[in-house]
């Protein structure tokens, strides 16, 4: 290994530029003739649109176009799409219902496109859209999951708002599995909605290019090549080959990027239509109104114990919130990325979860960090304290008793969890949270009259999404498999070119230092080409905790090709047979002898091909490799969250946290403790701070950072962050994927620390000062008789 | 953001005039509330008449037993002056906690009062000080200035110049911060000057910042934090919203107020 090589912390290449704001991100690119866009969007979140009337708009300066869902139809450009088949237990095919990119005779919620204008300047185009008279016919309309159902019909093919009612695992044995049971313990659950806030916004700019008939869309996407899929095939606005998307650097995704959206398809149509190149930035408000949420789960959970305080079986049922539309893998998410993972880090016989999915009037919600994931280690992490709790036995004795103990291990919710070890990771954990002190500490809070509390999560996830075939017989409509490039120049300076998208996760220094490590050359004399469907041949982006699984795997194939070839090569440049050519250290020698050349020599000959000839052998040296893995990956963990509560404003202050995480390899230590930071901040945020909350009438109350509360660096401690290794035994990196685990693990850390403290576990997230109090006062006065 | 003319006076009289002839014009202080709403196409002045360069309205003095803020001081230099720190530590806390550094750079003590917002601090010191609000025509005691949400006694041509605080160092800001936008949830302003006492409240208040009879009268008695156990005030009239409900308001007022106590006895 080199000092840049698999393991080194080294420094980020990109941060350089990041800092000193030499990033290029999409906002930041302006085309010559460039024009702008600006959305005129529903204030309402439900409603008939009568007439929309643009003539006055059309008719000030600067307007360039003034389009609306009946151009979009004239110019027959088709519907978003939700790309993962979900059937409801009877068999029948979820209820997707038309999403045309600008709304068609009706608005389903508040921000929903009605119109857009393209003006000469962003003021114009903003003064044009106020002049847009829209005559809307104001409908009822619903915003709460839990009460979708009894709701006003949304869409036409959605009857009760249902998109499907689906179920896993065996209900029958489930079922007698409770029967027996020596103890249930049932929670309700609300897993708060959350709306992303990317640092930077979503943006756009569609150009299309008359001379040949093609288009080129730079757009903030963490997954380019899906969006042309997408935007070609289904919306049908260009053939794949005549559209190029362009994701430059990308400022933070959170899953809220993944997805195709109405306004990037609209800049594109808009293009052509107008005949210039037309930007489209989203502004925070904005932002809040169109950027698919996150969660938004409404859940009764059952978890029956035996005498010895064996799980013995889960039943879980979970209303899920789609939001007014299907957005792209929306379907997927309250499905086989969550309900895959109730059985945690737990050896559970029997589990059976339905899901209802349904329609609100709310804007469409879709994956967020760790989707899906969080909700399930939610619903199981706080059912196993709160068990714990009831049965009189320690939280972290349950689990040990509970543990899966040995791999592979086959659950009763699809999954073979494939490597790890849970105890060991425990274990660290509450040495290093030094647990057995926790009471000493209690009785120290509680003379300065507050109230400590400790909450633990023993979280899993299924990342390195994901084998095709399997995903495949779930109903994904496409592979999720990686492809990547090695591309060696004469010189011996390589180029990888990645189908992963890198938006904060540092794979220009991560892949950088695979390549380093393999090749044995300076990580400076490699670059990590991505984000750009005319350079990368094909990709499915990054999410999901994929692109180390996935991604690097795929160029550690294509590494593999690189390096057989190379010692082709080496073996016609040292005359010797090609079984003979070891390759160490970025050297090829000849076994046994002193012969050896360099990397740089063995690149130059591969292309002035003076030692071989054509027939033998092809110069160059440039391999590509599609990697389908075989298995999820499963990264595991402890995390330990202590807080102390003032108990008379109810303020949580978290004054410890400890993580400890099975991510297998690790590439670059540094750059995952940075993932495990930013993940826990965002599961404190929705413990504590964050909720996107919709009045009753689907107006959204939280439509600022000034009524939404995003996570601070004082709302967080300093961290204790270690990991214990495992290698993961289903790619040949043995890597597991580190970008969402800390907000899988810390709500139900949180959650679990805050009601230890208090003493009672109706806490709802977030768990904000008020609600705090409010639980604090609920203790203190007994409930009177009624 | 809508156009709008822009006027930079480097005199009051000047800004005066300005103010007196422009029709539908706004004054810009700091800018820190003005300036996103109208980003946000929320208001539409026709004309800002920038103050920022009207010399003699910064600055900070002692005058006789008073303490003279001029109305264009920026939070961070009353926060940071040394003449504040050492007649009224309690008052010099109450910019020093106001929004983040970019905020404090920006805003005034000016600005603040006359756009009166009611999670705003300095209306609980001006109240709680029993401050009194000079402007370009009169002099308007704080009890009579904050007349309701976003309301003041200010009449349309009247430009604030300064703020005069009588001293006490027995004095104290106490809050809580609302958890997304850190403004105050809830801020009590307690202070004790001679035989009187006055409890100022900001953020819980429907109509804005108000005070708090009851507890004055319990800390004429005795001024210490115990004096003010058991009593409550009534959540009627309080604001109330998804972040804190009126109930949960009245509670935080009862601990703001306590807490304020006992740091004015500590700087007292």
């Amino acid at each position: 290994m080199t000092g840049t090589g698999i393991g080194a912390a080294v420094r980020r290449k990109e941060d350089l530029r990041f800092i000193t704001g030499r990033g290029h991100y999409t906002d930041d690119i302006s085309r010559p003739g460039q024009a702008y866009a600006c959305f005129l969007r529903s204030p309402h979140a439900h409603a008939r649109i009568r007439s929309i009337d643009t003539s006055a708009a059309a008719n000030l300066p600067g307007v360039l176009a003034v389009l609306t869902g009946a151009e979009l139809q004239a110019d027959k450009i088709g519907n978003l799409i939700c790309g993962w088949m979900i059937h409801s237990k009877d068999g029948s095919p979820m209820k997707m219902a038309p999403h045309p990119a600008l709304a068609v005779g009706k608005v389903c919620y508040v921000g929903d496109p009605v119109a857009v204008v393209v003006a000469e300047t962003l003021p114009q185009a903003k003064d044009a859209a106020e002049k847009i008279v829209v005559d809307y016919e104001v409908l009822p309309a619903v915003a709460d999951p839990a009460k979708a159902k009894e709701g006003p019909q949304i869409h036409e093919v959605a009857p009760r708002n249902t998109i499907y009612e689906w179920a896993l695992g065996d209900k029958a044995a489930t079922d007698a599995a409770f029967a027996s049971a020596r103890h249930v313990t049932r929670l309700d659950i609300v897993n708060n909605r959350l709306a992303p806030n990317a640092l930077e916004p979503r943006a756009a700019i569609g150009e299309y290019d008359a001379g040949s008939d093609s288009f080129t869309l730079w757009n903030t996407t963490q997954n380019p090549h899906v969006a042309r899929l997408v935007i070609s095939a289904f919306v049908g606005l260009a053939p794949e080959h005549k559209l190029r998307v362009i994701a430059p650097d990308v400022g933070g995704g959170f899953g809220s990027k993944i997805f195709i959206y109405p306004e990037e398809v609209v800049a594109l149509w808009a293009s052509k239509r107008v005949g210039r190149p037309v930007k489209w930035t989203c502004d925070r408000s904005e932002a809040f109104l169109a950027d698919a949420h996150g969660r938004d789960h409404v859940t009764h959970a059952e978890m029956a114990f035996d005498d010895k305080g064996k799980i013995v079986g889960l039943r879980v049922h979970t209303i899920a919130n789609l939001g007014a539309y299907m957005s792209t893998f929306s379907s997927s998410i309250p499905t086989y990325l969550y309900a895959t993972l109730l059985s945690g880090q737990y050896a559970i016989p029997h589990i059976y979860c339905e899901v209802d999915a349904v329609y609100t009037n709310t804007v469409p919600v879709d994956a967020y960090r760790g989707a899906g994931r969080p909700e399930a280690t939610f619903v199981v992490e706080r059912l196993v304290e709160v068990g714990a709790r009831e049965l009189g036995i320690d939280p972290p004795e349950l689990r040990r008793r509970n543990f899966i103990k040995s791999f592979p291990h086959q659950t009763p919710v699809i999954m073979t969890y494939d490597a790890g070890d849970y105890e060991a990771s425990l274990r660290k954990a509450l040495e290093i949270a030094d647990y057995k002190n926790f009471p000493k500490r209690k009785r120290e809070s509680a003379r300065r009259g507050k109230l400590r509390g400790i909450g633990f999560s023993t979280y899993i996830e299924a990342c390195g999404i994901a084998p095709s075939q399997a995903v495949g017989s779930l109903g994904a409509g496409v592979g999720l498999w990686e492809s990547a490039e090695v591309r060696v120049n004469p010189t011996g300076s390589v180029e990888v070119l990645t189908g992963s998208h890198s938006h904060g996760q540092g794979h220009e220094t991560t892949f950088a230092q695979l390549v380093s490590d393999r090749l044995g050359i300076p990580i400076e004399n490699v670059s990590v080409i991505h984000g750009d469907t005319d350079k990368v041949q094909f990709g499915m982006g990054t999410y999901g905790s994929r692109s180390g699984a996935v991604g690097m795997s795929a160029i550690a194939k294509a590494l593999d090709k690189v390096e057989a070839k190379a010692k082709k090569v080496a073996s016609h440049l040292l005359e010797a047979a090609e079984g003979d050519i070891e390759f160490k250290d970025g050297k090829f020698i000849v076994s046994g002898t002193d012969k050896s050349a360099t990397w740089a020599d063995v690149a130059l000959h591969a292309y002035i091909a003076h030692k071989f000839s054509g027939q033998e052998l092809e110069p160059g040296l440039k391999e590509g490799a599609f990697y389908d893995p075989t298995n999820f990956t499963f990264p595991a963990g402890c995390h330990i969250c202590e807080v102390e509560v003032d108990p008379d404003t109810g303020e949580v202050t978290i004054v410890g946290w400890t993580a400890v995480d099975d991510f297998g390899v690790v590439i670059n230590p540094m750059i995952v403790e940075g993932q495990v930071h930013g993940g826990i901040a965002q599961g404190v945020g929705q413990a504590l701070l964050e909720h996107a909350v919709y009045n009753s009438d689907g107006q959204l109350v939280t439509g600022s950072l000034m009524d939404y509360a995003m996570p601070r660096a004082g709302n967080l401690p300093s961290y204790k962050v270690d990991m214990t290794v495992t290698r993961c035994p289903s790619n040949p990196l043995g890597v597991k994927g580190c970008g969402e685990a800390g907000a899988i693990a810390a709500p139900a850390a949180v959650i679990n620390a805050v009601t230890d403290a208090v003493g009672v576990e109706d806490i709802p997230m977030p768990a904000t000062p008020q609600a705090v109090w409010s639980a604090i006062r609920s203790r203190a006065q007994p409930r009177q008789a009624a | 953001m809508y156009a709008f003319d822009f006027h930079r006076p480097t005199t009051l009289r000047q800004a005066v005039s300005l103010l007196a002839k422009s029709e539908d014009a706004k004054l810009l202080a700091g800018g820190h509330s003005l300036i996103p709403v109208m980003k946000l196409r929320l208001a539409s002045p026709r004309t800002l008449i920038d103050l920022s360069q009207i010399q003699e309205l910064t600055g900070v003095e002692l005058k006789g037993r008073s303490l003279v803020i001029g109305a264009m001081t920026r939070h961070r230099d009353v926060a940071n002056s040394p003449i504040v720190q050492e007649a009224m530590p309690g008052l010099a806390a109450v910019p020093a906690s106001i929004g983040d550094p970019h905020v404090r750079n920006r805003g005034t003590i000016g600005g603040s009062i006359a756009n009166n917002d009611p999670n705003a601090d300095y209306p609980a010191a001006c109240l709680g000080l029993g401050a009194t609000i000079i402007t370009n025509k009169r002099k308007i005691p704080a009890d009579e200035f904050f007349t309701g949400l976003f309301e003041t006694a200010l009449e349309p041509d009247e430009i604030i110049t300064k703020v005069s605080f009588p001293i006490t160092r027995k004095c104290a800001y106490e809050k809580f911060k609302h958890p997304a936008s850190g403004f105050a949830l809830v801020g009590v302003f307690v202070a004790k000057r001679g035989s009187e006492v006055r409890v100022a409240v900001t953020g819980a208040g429907a109509s804005g910042v108000f005070r708090v009879p009851s507890f004055e009268e319990a800390l004429k008695k005795r001024f210490a934090p115990k004096s003010l156990e058991g009593l409550s005030i009534s959540p009627e009239g309080l604001a109330s919203d998804i972040h804190a409900s009126a109930e949960y308001r009245a509670h935080l007022v009862g601990v703001m107020a306590r807490r304020a106590t006992a740091k004015a006895v500590a700087y007292g």
